[in-house]
């Protein structure tokens, strides 16, 4: 409780978060672009909050293009959207990027720590960037944060030796322990697990059952066993159309759509 | 039964590699001279280059052996270059090419990582492609071409503009005093600017954009501004721009002809930069054509010697540089 409080003590959600809403992302007749070619087809979901939900399909579904829109990201490489996707019931059109990637943090598919900086700096980066100056301050959210994802122990003594001085699974957890920072209510992840190990990848489901107290986890997976085992609901995308989005459960012992059976099954994708 | 077909036609191309592969073995302890040959020309070509350079250093030193001998160290520290009565020292023309070299740079780098920041991070890429290619042919303008802009523009305006300007504004620094002609450090400093601009720019560029694109993504998913992610791309790129800037510097103190038509070549030294000055290179090419004496051409030739010495410590340094902030930040 008193984490929680020294973290929010540092950066104070907007106005419009504070209201409760049991969906916190809602998507509606979204379509994704990348010059001419169409990635998202009419895409309408609702994501639950404080749960954690997969995304499951073939490559090139468009799954990881639609975990990119939900924080702009999307356009950041140059692709366009139509459609609306509200945000705690506001427009993400109407939020600033810079505001909206602070609330929905994002962790990626390679863990990407910033080599020209020490561990200590990857952690509070994003705290720096929200302008906390305060040493003692980032010193004391990095260390709540990497305990958070469990990294403390192991990196304590070496908090000044280079991020990519780390093994992968702990840089992923770095990246994760970055993310956590700066206190967002959504984490996107984009398949955080497929560059690492088995051991490593127990490690980060363990992290995402953890986080789920906390935060509102979408997850980007290949991997439909680990779709099973972490989420509460899943969302199966097809050729950049969404074709089930049930509870997870449903979804993998009774689909109520043939291409999902199909798909889970491992007949096709 | 179509597939066995090319089964068995494909089994006769395999029996003939088995026979090659076995006639090939039986002559294992033989060279194969194809590779033999191959590695021993690419590394005679190798050696061309080393030779090359060793060559050239001899030759200026066996021609320059006479100034050597007459004037041994001092030849570096003496500050007069008079042909008339034979007196020859290298000093102004050493600093000429040193001062006008730095603030050439000091000039260009901050416009050419403005230049490459533009280009790499923000262009939209219709802009992009156009403005590339402009950047690229200014590296592509013969320098001759240069040096007429230079004396027949760029001196002229400094003359009536930019020098009665910084001698009324900052005329209070040793840099910005004395007879304004134009012709100037000043005005060889600038050119040089634009010639390394294309350089350091271009090559920082090319760097950048090879910064992996997940570490500009990375700052952005954590609500960093877009000056804050290409700052993260700078910092992946630090050495890389170091070693396009020393290109630039390279480049710089060899250049000859436009600095030679606007320096305005007299060996002196002066902390003003409204001063003419000399480099190294133009008082070679000024010169040579009316070195009558062996002791002129001799000195000359010395000039020479130094201008490859120091070009050849100044990018051993910048390689020593590179390679050693290259560890330095990966262990950190």
């Amino acid at each position: 409780m008193i984490e929680q409080d020294l973290i929010s003590k540092v950066v104070s959600l907007e106005d419009y978060s504070q209201k409760k809403f049991d969906t916190i992302i809602k998507v509606e007749n979204l379509f994704a672009y990348f010059g001419e070619l169409k990635a998202l087809d009419n895409i309408s979901l609702s994501i639950p909050k404080n749960s954690v939900t997969a995304i499951i399909g073939p490559s090139g579904c468009g799954k990881s293009t639609f975990l990119r829109c939900l924080n702009k990201m999307h356009q950041e490489i140059g692709g366009t959207t139509e459609g609306k996707i509200y945000y705690n019931g506001i427009d993400i059109e109407n939020i600033d990027p810079v505001i909206l990637r602070r609330n929905i943090g994002m962790v990626f598919q390679k863990p990407n720590p910033f080599p020209t900086m020490s561990i200590i700096n990857n952690v509070v980066a994003g705290l720096k960037y929200n302008g906390v100056r305060d040493k003692k301050l980032l010193n004391e959210i990095a260390e709540i944060c990497l305990k958070k994802v469990g990294l403390w122990e192991e990196v304590k003594d070496n908090l000044n030796r280079s991020g990519a001085s780390l093994s992968g699974g702990q840089q992923q957890r770095l990246c994760i322990a970055r993310t956590l920072t700066v206190n967002p209510e959504v984490i996107l992840m984009d398949e955080p697990t497929s560059a690492l190990d088995p051991i490593a990848t127990t490690k980060i489901e363990d992290l995402i059952y953890e986080l789920k107290k906390d935060y509102t986890i979408i997850i980007v997976t290949h991997n439909m066993q680990q779709a099973a085992r972490v989420s509460d609901y899943t969302a199966f995308f097809y050729m950049g159309r969404l074709i089930e989005f049930s509870d997870t459960k449903k979804i993998f012992t009774n689909p109520s759509n043939k291409q999902t059976e199909e798909y889970i099954s491992g007949r096709f994708g | 039964m179509k597939e066995l077909l090319v089964e068995k036609s494909y089994s006769s191309v395999y029996d003939k590699l088995k026979r090659n592969s076995l006639k090939q073995a039986n002559n294992i302890r033989k060279i194969n001279w194809g590779d033999f040959i191959y590695e021993k020309l690419t590394l005679f070509f190798a050696i061309i280059v080393f030779l090359l350079v060793v060559v050239m250093g001899y030759e200026m030193y066996v021609n320059s052996k006479l100034s050597i001998d007459k004037f041994g160290w001092k030849f570096l520290s003496e500050k007069t270059w008079d042909p008339v009565t034979e007196i020859y020292g290298a000093l102004p023309s050493i600093v000429g090419t040193l001062v006008s070299s730095f603030l050439a740079l000091l000039i260009a780098f901050p416009l050419s990582i403005g230049v490459a920041i533009y280009l790499s991070e923000l262009a939209p890429s219709w802009l992009e492609k156009p403005l590339s290619f402009l950047v690229e042919l200014l590296a592509g303008i013969p320098s001759i071409v240069y040096g007429l802009w230079g004396i027949f523009v760029l001196v002229p305006w400094l003359r009536t503009e930019v020098q009665p300007f910084l001698y009324e504004h900052l005329g209070f620094l040793p840099f910005f005093r004395g007879p304004m002609y134009g012709f100037s450090i000043l005005a060889a400093s600038l050119i040089l600017s634009v010639m390394v601009l294309p350089i350091i720019s271009s090559i920082s560029r090319d760097i950048m954009r090879s910064v992996p694109s997940v570490q500009k993504e990375a700052a952005l998913a954590l609500g960093a501004t877009k000056w804050e992610a290409t700052k993260i791309v700078l910092a992946n790129s630090k050495t890389g721009i170091l070693g396009a800037t020393m290109l630039g510097l390279g480049r710089a103190i060899g250049e000859t002809m436009a600095v030679t038509m606007v320096i305005g070549n007299r060996p002196i030294i002066s902390l003003s930069l409204f001063d003419p000055g000399y480099t190294m290179a133009s008082i070679i090419a000024n010169e040579f054509t009316e070195a009558t004496s062996e002791l002129y051409i001799s000195a000359l030739i010395e000039l020479a010697l130094i201008l490859f010495i120091i070009t050849i410590v100044i990018n051993a340094a910048a390689r020593f540089l590179v390679w050693s902030l290259e560890r330095k930040w990966k262990k950190i």
